[in-house]
């Protein structure tokens, strides 16, 4: 064949005989290899443009005014000072946007600026836009504001107790203006099987609230053209949500409306709903028609929040005396702070998601979800389960302790298994929970260590399960929740369209190799356009663990369709079946002679002779009869779970209360690893997080309602030195729903640190740590108090304690 | 506006990535402020403004420094480096490659202030341990990663270097 010379270098660029035969032995040439991110490069270089780099010619700079009251009502707003100041060319206030929006469409209770009241420190008044940053800054100073300062709440059980002092209005008159959201569900027959329980366990726990801290602060520019069309970058995990909501508040045309989110520096949740910055560039842009910029400082970021909601959980567990769980009750208060943001889910999820990966015989939880004058909590990875999962997992050790039984010996002898329904009627198909439990068990050395390590040092384990995005989208639709276009070039480049959002979980990469698997074309021949709404198609955004499951199956479903057509041409040219030709390496080859094969853009070619201008588009809908027939029962509902298991080994210093956690072992079933590097670093990531919160992080106020600690210095992150040795164990068990198998694996893998490292803690110095963060103070606090007791004869010293493996035989 | 308000506009001499230039900066910048707004130099990013999380962090005569709370006069006669400075423009930094190779950047918005580090670190010592890799990068926060792949990176870096071969040849080896 005579190929043109720019054919022929491609040619000699791609696979060889040799490989091609390889390729056909194989199920796989490019999923499930250790390969790298299409961004890497350019976010090694300095070459990636976040949002805050980008820097439009005429773009003025904004800054909010923000309450330094916890509660307060607005009595007036004078800005003529201001707007005299040198360079100053708008402020806006509350009155400007009156329209509420929310990420739920049923809860829509906050303002892009506020209306009437102040809700927490840091909720914002006014907004100016100005030539720079110093000027808006020095305007804000000059906006004269007079309060009416009103009583407020910090401690949500006293907010409960306090109906006369509503932070927000209620809904209905009588009800409670304090309660953001009430869920009771019961499945089973609860107080039945607790009576009939051969031991019970009652826990209380509290989880304190930590935050996202991406180190990207947030940052939003606006642009307005004169023909009335906005465009809005934003650091958003979800372009699609903001895209709406920027419409609806605004009261402009949506399709006058675009939205782009470059590349976010970090997210985890805080950037998963529209935030003030977003709505206050838009209208000012609307008002001077120039550019406008905000980007938070670091501590209007930690103001901004949205994260770990603060937990108060009641647990009552009643187990079987051969370990079996029979009935779990739960009641939990969540402090949800000002607003409600996703608070009606996490609320659901509070006790929902802790169904798996064990089996419940009954199972009731009441979880209340209360507001109070603080900033507003919100979805953190592991959207409100991480809290509750750290109390069922605490009290499964102390079952296990109660049973004298090796406390994985005790998760086995619950396993949920495949093809089953969870007790609130999740359909759950592939489970790799019992390999995970193995794989962590094994690499940890488990059975050496376990209540065998000298005193001070310990190992803990814990399970959990997580959701690879929901059933349902955020407002009610029957459309796709998420969509691929390809767009395929004669030189063999493949254009992908997509509206995922690139957060650095690296879904740009993800829908690159899938690509180049299903139509043979190398990965630098595929161009990836994710998350801009004049583009792209729909998808609903990065959170839930949603994107490698419903993008990537919308991926394999656009792709495949281009394939077909190419097979089809290719076929005919070459007078054989369509089922003969593969697509691999860089060219189109017959399976049974390798030797005749065409370079892929030549076979391209010859599909777009054919069929005309090659594209495609592909979707995904999740099924709908995956979970139970009741009021919340689709909320949770996920089409895949992963389940992950921790080991975790700790040494307590009893002299001072420190806890150095050295290792984790992170097992993880993300079904299967489309790249097991990424997957390895959203285990490692997630892993490290929950360190984080268990010993170090606390998103806490002082008495006045402000931050106790807005700063990288002291609000208490993890640097290198601080982070646990972490080893990664990907375990696959091939979900048939998920593309190539895949389920989720960013959120799973953090859940368990927390309660493994607590049970680590007793194991290594017999105390039980149900307050987080373990601090020295409350772990020496812990120490003295079993000191006591020891003393006093009320307890055997645990420096005595024998290994429990001896006194159950572990497996049988 | 009184006019003494209006910041006073200094015409300096900086040496950036080995090039000179004579540019007109407002007298309170800082060195980032400098090279992100008045050099276009966006690759050092700002996390915090006030020295607490290292993604701004930028080599000084070959030290690491935190440009966000460096005055831009104390850059005067000084080289400084970014992270647009680190490669040849025949590629990437060793740095630079072995990052990408095992997935040391997530987000990548501290990356470009790790790697400063890290060459910093590699430029006195060429075969650091895991430790001497904690401590060099410990001014820097990750949010992503939990720095495993980061130090892997480094270790990789370093022996490619050592080598002189390129990172995915060693990592192949
Ligand atoms: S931006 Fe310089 S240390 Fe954070
Ligand atoms: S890669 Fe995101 S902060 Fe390090």
């Amino acid at each position: 064949m005579k190929l043109e010379d720019f054919r022929q270098k491609q040619a000699e660029k791609a696979a060889s005989q040799e490989e091609l035969r390889r390729a056909l032995e194989s199920e796989f040439q490019i999923i499930g290899r250790r390969l790298r991110r299409t961004d890497g490069l350019a976010k090694a270089t300095g070459r990636a443009v976040y949002t805050d780099d980008i820097s439009l010619p005429g773009m003025l700079h904004g800054k909010i005014l923000r309450s330094p009251h916890p509660h307060a009502r607005i009595v007036s707003i004078d800005v003529s000072a201001a707007l005299e100041l040198e360079g100053v060319h708008a402020i806006i206030t509350g009155s400007d946007m009156p329209v509420p929006y929310g990420i739920i469409p049923w809860t829509r209770d906050e303002y892009p600026l506020c209306v009437d009241k102040v809700r927490h420190v840091g909720d914002g008044v006014a907004a100016v836009a100005a030539v720079d940053e110093e000027s808006a800054e020095r305007a804000i100073g000059l906006i004269d504001v007079e309060y009416e300062v009103l009583p407020y709440h910090l401690d949500p059980e006293a907010a409960l107790e306090d109906p006369d002092t509503p932070i927000h209005e209620p809904r209905r008159p009588g009800e409670n203006g304090n309660v953001s959201k009430h869920v009771h569900l019961e499945f089973g027959e609860v107080d039945r099987l607790l009576a009939e329980s051969d031991v019970i366990v009652e826990g209380e726990y509290y989880f304190e609230g930590t935050t996202h801290t991406p180190i990207e602060p947030h940052c939003a520019i606006a642009h307005f053209d004169p023909g009335g069309k906005l465009t809005v970058w934003s650091a958003t995990q979800v372009p699609h949500y903001l895209h709406r909501e920027l419409a609806r508040v605004l009261d402009i045309d949506v399709a006058k409306v675009r939205v782009v989110q470059p590349p976010v520096g970090g997210a985890f949740g805080g950037k998963s709903e529209p935030f003030d910055l977003e709505f206050c560039v838009a209208k000012l842009a609307m008002i001077t028609g120039r550019p406008v910029k905000i980007l938070y400082t670091r501590e209007e970021v930690f103001y901004a929040h949205r994260g770990r909601h603060p937990m108060l959980m009641r647990y009552k567990t009643g187990a079987s005396k051969d370990g079996r769980i029979e009935a779990v009750d739960a009641r939990t208060i969540l402090d949800g702070g000002g607003y409600s943001s996703f608070g009606l889910v996490t609320t659901y999820y509070s006790g929902q998601l802790i169904t798996a990966p064990y089996q419940m015989q009954s199972y009731r939880f009441d979880s209340t979800r209360v507001y109070t004058n603080k900033p507003c909590c919100g979805p953190k990875r592991g959207h409100g389960s991480v809290q509750p999962r750290f109390a069922i997992e605490v009290q499964l050790d102390k079952i296990a302790e109660s049973l004298q039984m090796d406390p994985i010996e005790l998760r086995r002898r619950n396993l949920l298994g495949t093809d089953t329904r969870t007790v609130n009627e999740f359909r759950v198909i592939s489970n790799g929970f019992p390999q995970c439990l193995e794989a962590v068990e094994r690499a940890s050395s488990w059975r050496d260590k376990y209540r065998k390590l000298p005193y001070g040092r310990g190992v803990g384990v814990a399970g959990s399960c997580y959701i690879s995005g929901t059933n349902y989208p955020i407002y009610p639709n029957e459309m796709p929740q998420s969509a691929v276009q390809l767009q395929v070039d004669r030189s063999g480049r493949v254009a992908v369209f997509c509206g995922a959002s690139e957060i650095g979980q690296g879904s740009d990469s993800m829908l690159a190799y899938i690509v180049s698997e299903e139509l043979g074309v190398p990965i630098d021949y595929v161009r990836i356009q994710s998350a801009d709404t004049d583009l792209t198609p729909v998808d609903l955004g990065a959170y839930s663990s949603r994107v490698t499951f419903m993008c990537g199956n919308a991926c394999i479903d656009a792709a495949r369709k281009i394939k077909r057509q190419v097979r089809d041409a290719v076929a005919e040219a070459w007078g054989c079946r369509p089922q003969h030709v593969a697509l691999a390496g860089g060219w189109a080859f017959d399976r049974s002679d390798t030797e005749r094969k065409l370079p892929i853009s030549e076979a391209f070619n010859l599909a777009e002779a054919k069929f005309g201008a090659l594209g495609s588009m592909g979707s995904y809908n999740t099924p709908k009869d995956i979970h139970g027939d009741y009021r919340g029962g689709t909320i949770g509902s996920s089409p895949a779970y992963s389940f992950t298991a921790h080991v975790a080994e700790v040494s307590v210093d009893p002299e001072t209360g420190f806890v150095e956690v050295g290792k984790i072992w992170i097992a993880h079933d993300c079904g299967r690893a489309l790249n097991p590097i990424l997957v390895e670093g959203q285990m490692e990531g997630s892993a490290y997080m929950g360190f984080a919160e268990a010993i170090m992080e606390a998103h806490v106020f002082k008495d006045s309602g402000l931050h106790n600690a807005p700063s990288l210095l002291d609000y208490k992150i993890p640097t290198s030195l601080d982070t646990p040795e972490l080893e990664s164990l990907i375990i696959e068990s091939l979900d048939p729903e998920g593309p190539y198998g895949a389920k989720e694996a960013g959120e799973g893998p953090l859940h368990p640190s927390i309660p493994a490292i607590a049970n680590a803690i007793y194991d290594a110095v017999g105390v039980r740590m149900d307050r987080l963060p373990f601090t020295p103070p409350r772990v020496w606090a812990a120490l003295r108090e079993r000191g006591r007791l020891e003393a006093a004869g009320q307890l055997t010293p645990w420096k005595e304690r024998s290994a429990i493996s001896q006194l159950t035989a572990v497996g049988d | 506006m009184r006019c003494w308000e209006r910041p006073l506009i200094e015409i300096i001499r900086l040496s950036v990535n080995g090039d000179s230039h004579e540019i007109g900066v407002p007298s309170h910048y800082t060195l980032l402020e400098t090279l992100r707004y008045v050099l276009g130099l966006t690759g050092s990013k700002q996390g915090c403004d006030k020295g607490d999380c290292g993604a701004c962090t930028v080599l000084l005569d070959g030290l690491p420094t935190l440009s966000c709370i460096l005055p831009v006069q104390e850059a005067i006669g000084r080289q400084v480096t970014t992270i647009e400075g680190l490669a040849d423009p025949d590629g990437p930094h060793a740095l630079q490659d072995a990052l990408d190779l095992t997935g040391g950047a997530q987000c990548g918005f501290c990356t470009p202030g790790i790697l400063m580090s890290a060459a910093a670190l590699l430029n006195v010592n060429s075969s650091p341990t895991r430790q001497e890799i904690r401590e060099a990068l410990s001014g820097n926060l990750c949010r992503c990663t939990g720095y495993t792949k980061i130090y892997e990176a480094v270790e990789l870096a370093a022996r490619a270097l050592r080598e002189q071969r390129p990172p995915a040849e060693v990592l192949r080896s």
